[in-house]
This record gives C-alpha cells, sequence and structure tokens, in this order.
C-alpha cells in the first residue's frame, strides 16, 4: 500500500482511549502497549462499540478501564473463559483479552492451554514482565529462577516454562512475541493477530520499571526474528523451543479453523423439545 | 541505518505530521503520569513540552498548502525504534523524574528528529522533499540550542534523586 | 399360590440386579408403561460405584393419583440376583406383607435383611427360562411378572417395550415380547400383591420427565441461550440434555475445562446480552464462589443450578441432601447479596428455573437455583405445566443524549440500572468486580462503597417477588416449615391427617435469598406447633430460620442428613407422637 492510496482510518488511536488515567508506574512499558493496541484498533477501522478489552488480574489487567471499548475487569486468572463465553455468545464482537504473565501463566495457566485448544477467535495479548507487579515483586512462571525476591529469597529455583511453546502445542492458531520499546512494530503485530481467526497469542515484553530494573537491558537483547511465519508445526516447535526469549515477529501461523458454534440459528421451538416429554 | 527514502512530499508530510503529533501525543501522555504520580513540576513542563509540539503540528499543516496528507499505517513510517523520533521514550520516565531528566529525554528526542530529518535531506531524489526536510532540519536544531539553554537552568540533580523510602504498595 | 389381592391407591416396588442385567432399563419401560396406561409414578435407581456390571435397583412407586415422595414401604421386591443387594437394604423398608421374589439358582447368597425378615417368598428360575427363549432375557421375565402381579395392562406394556427397543430390531422385540409372556405366565405361582386400580385410559395433558431435565426444560422456556458446562454428578442429565436442545432453538452450549471456566464463560455470555447458565452440584459450586461474587458486584445476570447430592467434600455423589444451603447463602467473598431459590418437586424444576431466569435477569444478579438428587435424578409422571409469563427482560440501555455519559451503575430508585449490551454505541463501559463509582470508574471511596453496597441490596429487597415466595398447603395451627425435595412427604403425610385430629399445613420455601421474613412471619401467624423438616446433619435449615425470624424456643426439628430419603410416614408419626417412627 503506498502512502497516497491509504485512507484515514475512521477512529484515531486517540478515539479508543477512554479519559481516565492510567495509574501505571511512569516507565511501566504497558503505556506503549496501549498505545499499539490503540494503533491497531485505529488501522482496522473497528468501530469502539464493537470491540471488547477483557482481563482478569493485575497490573497489566487495568487496561480496559483505559479504553473506550466495552470491557470486563474479571477476576484473577479467568480473562480467558469470560472472553471467550463473550465471542461465543456473540460472534459480531472484536475480542481483544490482555493479562500478565502471572494472571495468565500461573492462575490461568489451565485456561491458556484449553484457550489455545479451543481455538475461538480471539486475540490473547500477555504483556510479560517475569514478575507479579500488583502485588510487589513475586517471581511469576517465567522469571529466572535466580531473581531475588521477598517471598522466595535467592530465587524460586524453579525454570520458567517456555509459554509460546506450549500454545503451539495447545493448538494456538498464531503465535508472535513483541517488545513494549517498539509501539509501531507492535501494534502491527496487534493487528495481525486480531485478523488472523482462531486463537492469536501475542506474548508481548514490557518491563516493569519498579521491579525489573534490570529490564532496561531488554531493548538490547530483542531482535527481529527476521523468519517466515511457518505453519508447519515441526518447523514450529524447534524454532520455539530452540527461542532465546526476545525474538520478535509473528513466529507461527497456523490453519485451524476457527472454532464458532453456530448461534441464532433455530429450527425448532420450545413447544417441540416440550413434545417429547408428553404422554 | 537504511530506508530512508522519501521522494514525494505527500509522504514527507505525512511523516513530518505524524513526527510532531506523537511528539505532542507522547508529551501530554507523560504529563498525565506525573500529574497521576504528583510530580506536578515535571508535569507541567511536559505539558509545556506538548504545547510546543502542538504549535508545530500546525506549521507542518500550512506547509501542505491545503493538500490532504496521505495516512500511512503507523509500522510503514520510515523510522526506527517504533516510534516518532521526535517522540520521548516514555519507559525512560521515572516517577521521581526531575526537570532536568524531563529536558534530557526531550533534548535526546529533538536530536533525533534532526538526525531523520537531515538524512532524509541527504538522501531524498526530490527537490521539494529536500529544502522542507533541511528546513526542518534546521529548525529541529535550534530546538536543541533552546533545550541545552534551558537545562542550564536545571543542572544534574545528586545521586540520590530517585530515593523513595517508602515501599511499594500493595492495591489489589 | 396365588390369592385375592386388595386394590392399593399406590404401590412401590423394586427391581434389582446386577452385571448387566438391565434392571434399570426394565424400570425405565416399566415407568413408560405404567404412564401410558395412565397411572402416575416416581422411579429412583441406586446403584454400586462400578461404571458397568455393578448392582443396581430401580426403585418404583406407582399410583393412580400423582405422587412425588418415595414410600414408606415396598410391597415387591424381585431381585434377578442377589449379587451386593444388601447394599439396598437400607433403601427398602419391607414388612411382613412385602412379596420378594429372588432368581431360583441365587438362593444361596440371599441376604439376611430377606432370610431373616418378615417378607412373604417366592422363587423363579429366571436363569434358566431365559435361556429357553432366543435372546431372552431375564429382565424381561421379571417385568412380565410383575405386570400381572400389579395389573398392568397388556398393550402399555408393550408399547413402552417397542418403544424402548426399536432400534435394536424386530428381533430384540420378539424376544423381549417372548420374554414378558413366560413372566407373566409364572405370575399366577407367586404370592399375590396388591394392584393398581384399572386406570381410565391414556389421560391427555401428562408428561414423564426427570427433575434435571424439568430444569433444563425450565431455563430454556424462560430464555437461556447460552450454557457454559463441566460435567459432575448429579448435574450432568442437565447439561446433556440442554446441549441438543439449544441447537435446536438457536442457542449454543460449550463445554468448559473445570468450574471456573463454566461459570465464568456464562457470565462472559450473559455480559454480551444473551441470558446465561451453568450446572452443577456442591464441590462445583465451591469452585464458582468467586466469579459469582464477581457476578454480584459487575451486576450481571447469570443462573446457576445445583444438584445438591451427599457431602461434605466429595461426600456422597449419588445421594441427596440439602447441605449445600449454607454456602449457596453465606461463600460469596464480602456482602454479595444475591438470589438462591429452589424447586420443591420435580414439576417444580421447570417453574422455578424458568422463574429463577426472569429474576437473575431482571435483578442484574446471579440466582441460585438449589435442586438435589432426589429431584434430578428421579423420573415422574407429572401434569403438563402451565404456561407462564416468566422470562428474561433485561432493562437495557440506550446510547446516550449528546453530552451526558452513560452511568452503568447509576444510583436508581429501584437499584436497577439500565444494563448496555455491548455492540450499543456511546455507552461502553467496563464491568467491574472491583467497587466503583455510578460510572464504572474504580473507587475505594466511602460515599461509593455505600452507595453501590446499598443499591444492589435495593434492587432485591424492593422487589415484588408476589406469591411465589413458597407453597402454602393445607390448614390447621400445627405447621411444617420445610424446602426443596423435603416438600414431597411433608405434602404426602398432610393428606394422611387432614381428615384426623392433627390437621396440619405446610409452608415450603421456594425463595430463600432475599430472606421472605414479613411473608414468613406473617404465614406463621396462628401456629400453636411448629415442625421444621430438612436434609441436613447440622440444621442449616433451622439456622436460616432463626437468622431471620424469631422462632420461638420450642421449635421441635426433624433434621436427618442423607443418604436415606425422608418419607411421609416418619413425617406423619412426628406430628402425632412427637417422634418420627
Amino acid at each position: 500500500m503506498t502512502a497516497e492510496t491509504a485512507t484515514a482510518p475512521k477512529h484515531s488511536p486517540r478515539d479508543y482511549k477512554s479519559d481516565i488515567k492510567p495509574v501505571w508506574c511512569p516507565g511501566c512499558g504497558d503505556y506503549s502497549v496501549l498505545g499499539s493496541i490503540t494503533k491497531a484498533f485505529s488501522e482496522l477501522n473497528l468501530d469502539p462499540e464493537n470491540v471488547a478489552v477483557i482481563s482478569g488480574i493485575g497490573c497489566s489487567s487495568r487496561i480496559p478501564a483505559y479504553t473506550d471499548c466495552y470491557g470486563f475487569h474479571g477476576v484473577h486468572g479467568r480473562s480467558l473463559p469470560l472472553a471467550t463465553g463473550l465471542k461465543v455468545a456473540r460472534p459480531d464482537m472484536t475480542v481483544l483479552v490482555a493479562s500478565g504473565d502471572g494472571d495468565g501463566f500461573s492462575i490461568g495457566g489451565n485456561h491458556f492451554m484449553h484457550a489455545c485448544r479451543r481455538n475461538v477467535d480471539l486475540t490473547y495479548v500477555v504483556m510479560d514482565n517475569r514478575v507479579y507487579g500488583m502485588t510487589k515483586g513475586q517471581a511469576s512462571p517465567t522469571t529466572e529462577p535466580d531473581w531475588d525476591n521477598a517471598l522466595t529469597p535467592g530465587g524460586s529455583g524453579i525454570s520458567p516454562f517456555r509459554p509460546l511453546v506450549i500454545a503451539l502445542a495447545a493448538g494456538a492458531n498464531f503465535i508472535a512475541r513483541g517488545f513494549s520499546g517498539d509501539q509501531n512494530g507492535t501494534a502491527r503485530l496487534l493487528k495481525e493477530a486480531i485478523e488472523h481467526p482462531g486463537f492469536s497469542f501475542v506474548q508481548i515484553l514490557s518491563p516493569c520499571v519498579t521491579f525489573r530494573p534490570d529490564q532496561k537491558e531488554w531493548k538490547d537483547e530483542v531482535h527481529d526474528a527476521a523468519v517466515d511465519p511457518t505453519d508447519d508445526l515441526g518447523r514450529a516447535a524447534r524454532r520455539l523451543m530452540t527461542d532465546d526469549g526476545f525474538n520478535t515477529g509473528v513466529l507461527y501461523r497456523g490453519q485451524r479453523e476457527a472454532y464458532q458454534p453456530p448461534i441464532g440459528e433455530a429450527s425448532a421451538s420450545v413447544s417441540d423439545l416440550e413434545g417429547k416429554f408428553a404422554l | 541505518m537504511s530506508k530512508l527514502d522519501i521522494n514525494n512530499k505527500g509522504e514527507f508530510l505525512a511523516h513530518a505530521h505524524a513526527l510532531e503529533a506523537e511528539a505532542a501525543a507522547q508529551y501530554a501522555d507523560l504529563a498525565e503520569q506525573m500529574d497521576v504520580h504528583n510530580n506536578p513540576e515535571v508535569a507541567d513542563l511536559f505539558r509545556k513540552l506538548a504545547e510546543i509540539e502542538g504549535k508545530h503540528i500546525g506549521k507542518i499543516d500550512d506547509k501542505a498548502g491545503g493538500e490532504a496528507i496521505p495516512h500511512i499505517p503507523p509500522w510503514e513510517y520510515k523510522w526506527e525504534g517504533g516510534q516518532s523520533p521526535e517522540a520521548p521514550v516514555e519507559m525512560e520516565a521515572h516517577y521521581m523524574m526531575t526537570p532536568h531528566h524531563a529536558l534530557q529525554m526531550a533534548l535526546k528526542a529533538e536530536e533525533r528528529a534532526a538526525d531523520f530529518f537531515q538524512r532524509i535531506a541527504d538522501h531524498t531524489t526530490d527537490d521539494q522533499v529536500r529544502a522542507l526536510s533541511a528546513e526542518m532540519a534546521e529548525e529541529e536544531r535550534e530546538h536543541i540550542q533552546w533545550l541545552h539553554e534551558w537545562l542550564k537552568k536545571y543542572p544534574e540533580p545528586d545521586q540520590d534523586w530517585d530515593e523513595d523510602m517508602d515501599p511499594p504498595m500493595l492495591q489489589e | 399360590m396365588t390369592q385375592p389381592s386388595g386394590k392399593t391407591k399406590s404401590l412401590s416396588l423394586v427391581l434389582a440386579g446386577s452385571g448387566g442385567s438391565g434392571v434399570i432399563t426394565a424400570g425405565n419401560m416399566l415407568l413408560a408403561a405404567a404412564a401410558k396406561a395412565g397411572w402416575y409414578g416416581l422411579m429412583t435407581r441406586s446403584a454400586g460405584p462400578q461404571i458397568r456390571g455393578g448392582e443396581a435397583a430401580a426403585l418404583l412407586r406407582l399410583s393412580s393419583e400423582p405422587v412425588s415422595a418415595q414410600p414408606d414401604r415396598y410391597d415387591l421386591i424381585i431381585a434377578l440376583d442377589w449379587q451386593n443387594v444388601q447394599r439396598f437394604s437400607d433403601e427398602m423398608p419391607i414388612d411382613a406383607e412385602t412379596v420378594i421374589i429372588g432368581d431360583v439358582s441365587a438362593a444361596k447368597n440371599t441376604p439376611e435383611f430377606v432370610t431373616e425378615g418378615p417378607a412373604q417368598r417366592g422363587d423363579i428360575d429366571f436363569k434358566t427360562m431365559s435361556k429357553a427363549i432366543k435372546g431372552g432375557r431375564p429382565n424381561m421375565i421379571a417385568l412380565g411378572t410383575i405386570a400381572a402381579l400389579i395389573g398392568l395392562p397388556d398393550d402399555a406394556l408393550d408399547a413402552a417395550l417397542v418403544a424402548s427397543l426399536s432400534k435394536r430390531g424386530e428381533e430384540a422385540i420378539a424376544a423381549s415380547r417372548a420374554g414378558v409372556e413366560a413372566g407373566r405366565a409364572i405370575a399366577a405361582e407367586m404370592p399375590a400383591t396388591p394392584s393398581l386400580p384399572a386406570p381410565e385410559g391414556e389421560k391427555t395433558g401428562r408428561w414423564l420427565i426427570s427433575g434435571n431435565e424439568a430444569a433444563g426444560l425450565g431455563a430454556i422456556r424462560g430464555g437461556v441461550r447460552f450454557v457454559a458446562a463441566y460435567p459432575i454428578t448429579p448435574a450432568t442429565e442437565i447439561l446433556e440434555w440442554m446441549s441438543p436442545a439449544l441447537t435446536k432453538i438457536g442457542g449454543v452450549l460449550v463445554q468448559a475445562e473445570d468450574e471456573l471456566a463454566s461459570i465464568n464463560m456464562a457470565i462472559g455470555g450473559s455480559y454480551g446480552g444473551v441470558p446465561a447458565l451453568t450446572a452443577t452440584s456442591g464441590p462445583g459450586l465451591a469452585l464458582m464462589t468467586e466469579a459469582i461474587g464477581l457476578a454480584v458486584a459487575s451486576e450481571v445476570p447469570v443462573v446457576i443450578v445445583d444438584v445438591m447430592r451427599g457431602g461434605p467434600s466429595t461426600g456422597i455423589p449419588t445421594k441427596s441432601e440439602q447441605s449445600d444451603l449454607n454456602m449457596a447463602l453465606y461463600a460469596l467473598p464480602g456482602d454479595a447479596p444475591h438470589i438462591v431459590v429452589a424447586p420443591n418437586s420435580i414439576s417444580d424444576c421447570i417453574f422455578t428455573t424458568q422463574w429463577s431466569v426472569h429474576l437473575a435477569e431482571a435483578l442484574q444478579t446471579p440466582a441460585i437455583v438449589l435442586s438435589d438428587q432426589a429431584l434430578g435424578q428421579a423420573k415422574s409422571v407429572i401434569a403438563a405445566p402451565a404456561d407462564i409469563a416468566f422470562f428474561a427482560q433485561r432493562e437495557t440501555a440506550v446510547t446516550p443524549a449528546e453530552g451526558e455519559v452513560y452511568q452503568r451503575y447509576a444510583d436508581t430508585g429501584s437499584g436497577v440500572s439500565p444494563m448496555a449490551v455491548p455492540g450499543t454505541p456511546g455507552c461502553t463501559y467496563t464491568a467491574d468486580g472491583l467497587e466503583h463509582n455510578p460510572r464504572g470508574t474504580p473507587s475505594g471511596a466511602a460515599t461509593d462503597h455505600n452507595i453501590q453496597l446499598d443499591k444492589r441490596q435495593r434492587k432485591l429487597d424492593s422487589y415484588d417477588y408476589g406469591q411465589h415466595w413458597a407453597e402454602q398447603e393445607g390448614e390447621g395451627d400445627t405447621v411444617v416449615l420445610t424446602w426443596g425435595s423435603c416438600t414431597g412427604p411433608v405434602r404426602e403425610a398432610l393428606e394422611h391427617l387432614a381428615g384426623t385430629d392433627h390437621k396440619t399445613r405446610m409452608i415450603s420455601l421456594r425463595l430463600l435469598m432475599p430472606a421472605p421474613k414479613e411473608q414468613l412471619i406473617k404465614a406463621l401467624e396462628g401456629a400453636k406447633r411448629l415442625i421444621v423438616v430438612e436434609q441436613t446433619h447440622s440444621g442449616q435449615f433451622m439456622g436460616y430460620l432463626r437468622t431471620n425470624i424469631d422462632l420461638p424456643r420450642d421449635v421441635e426439628h426433624y433434621c436427618i442428613p442423607g443418604p436415606l430419603p425422608i418419607r411421609p410416614g416418619d413425617i406423619e408419626a412426628l406430628v402425632k407422637e412427637g417422634t418420627p417412627s
């Protein structure tokens, strides 16, 4: 698309932001993620009332209130089933799910696997800062084993897992990684993720300025994966298992059909159902 | 750094406009962050910077001379770093930052912007673009000077500028 | 040698067997036949823990009038074999008039409660007889014997047989018919049992339905079109019945990975504007409490059916109890007013579930429907229920006027604030479990908390529930206070007491939360003697009553936990003598 032929979107990114001022610490990567999300919505020409942002509990989960779309700030770890119920009941809505590494991979771990498997048309954005920020700094499932903290002094001693590999094994249809320091690049990933049918998983490395100041280094560690997003499971598995955690881009793009059972098409009436009990 | 070929006026103005607009928006955003985090001095400073950038947008729109500025999807802008070169990098902010730090952020932003426009001017094949871009580069250099002056009023603070004796607060 | 038998209004029998003997299938056929013939009936099943091949018993009560309680005693027990039938002995009260027929070849396994008991005995060689028929099965022979003994018309049994076996083909039907014939023939050699009066022919306007099916139907009648499902005994049948039913009427069921997911999915679907439901039992409800609290705080309608089973914890999954009452009322974090209702019969599962959909939607709150295994997994012949006008009527929001900002949680007089359906322009809002201001923005301010707490309580308190808060029956200054599946046996006891010096009336609560205090106090006026009946160990219902109204000190309390059903005779004796029989 050349500069001359792109038409201006109906809504600017700002139109998707509410007037509620975020309470994230200045320096938090989530500010930029909000920018990426609203840019993606704008480029997709979505009307705010046809978008729903669903979240759990945590710093990243505060995001629905900062958007001017429909939203639900649910309970810890349960954003995915909340979003699944909404999307299956209302397939006309665009549903974006926002979570963090604690909410999404720890308490929400089971739902994560099954959401990938179920492959409902959702986009799942996990702002991964390798820490529980809201509760003042504990290790999460993606934290390094030797990261010292108050709850597990000296580090948890437990290795992190690889959420992208889990997503692949569980059946996610689109897997990407972004970095909050690249707002436009991440916006593009999100736009593609939303457009791609089925369950799209985007891990966004989003540094925590307060509890993980060491993550300032991330801007030097991330790098474009510079690969074609494969649809071959074996190739993707190898790519993701050998990935250093900092490759950005679309890493897997599958061909599964989205799970969307029909709703609203009646072939019988309630009295037909009742007739089965009649003697 | 590659990919800085901009060879038509419409595309150039689109970049220039977005460069300023995103900077203005980002400064306004930072001002709000400072409001929420009870740093009024820096909040006011960011607000002022936002206002200044806002005025620059107006000047660029004037240069369009009534022609519509084309829309470019954000990721197709020919700049690196994921956002407008003139926009401050939000992740460098800190709730206890001082005016010195804010002005340093602005200074780096202006330097990136000057460099951006200069490189366009150096590589473009279009005369109009070259003229506009060189002009913008020069303006950015003026801003850089002016920021240096402003910075004289706010020398680097002491080592413990970010010391907060209170621990973080549990919220949810 | 048969003797002339008497006619009886109600007849109860058990058909037991194990290892694939098909007694449940035979029991179902018997109930269907009785229903076709014009009788009423109630059937429950008991089984051992095996998935297949276990010991099983079909327990039936057949009657010329509607029946809603387990019998005080059994007239007839037929055992195809005696494997582990001892397991069921507590559930089959017998006396000297009971006829017990066992298989000849299993005679040496006859359990003690039979050999040491008072019942009349007979033996049939089911095994040998069935081998003499091509494709013959002992359960069909037993069916024929039962039919002859109780006076079940041939054509009704045949119709039920054909309906049940039609998928298996002509040969299976022929074999079963032959078995039934052989069974009929041998009945003449057995001790006589009472028989039911000849039915007046097929009555119209009657249904054969289980409590779980009834709950599912009630939900659909009420407008539920989205169900999230996670299987659990004894609620799974609700979900399995609803799944194809929803597809037919344009709804959808999604299977969830656990109860945490199913309740959240239901809330998500409801937030999207579609009336939603999930069904579970005690352990599942325990998992759901956090999300139910979310529905209270964010004011999202949702219906949760809890088919209660023996507790605590994993408890006794296949038996009934009323011991989830406390959890349904009090298990949500914080002050979280919501609706709790309880059906009082299999038929009432339709009404109460339908009503709960209406209440949840009108009041934008979760509604817990406390059914139980005794209702859920029992099948009964009922009068076809009337159409009632309770269905989902959510007050939705429209695009606000220019300059106005939509206030999702506005502090209205009724406490109900219009709820925007996603897709409606101009009323975007974020639903939140966090306490919030009228606009919906999170807020911890004292004023906002007080406003929202009052609002959520007021909307329930100021609603007019009409006369549905309870079923009141009978007359007398002795009052039995009860709820749920205890209602059936109490009702039957009242019928027996009606002509005596012990006239008694019943109040069976259907609405449990918000507690209908004023209505209850008024209904209790004039009561001279109060008896509370419930199926728990710790007296949860008594505790609930004492919490909400002033009860006199000398209230009598019949409080028996599961697994055994409460019987009408126990209530009758309690009223007459002060102790159960």
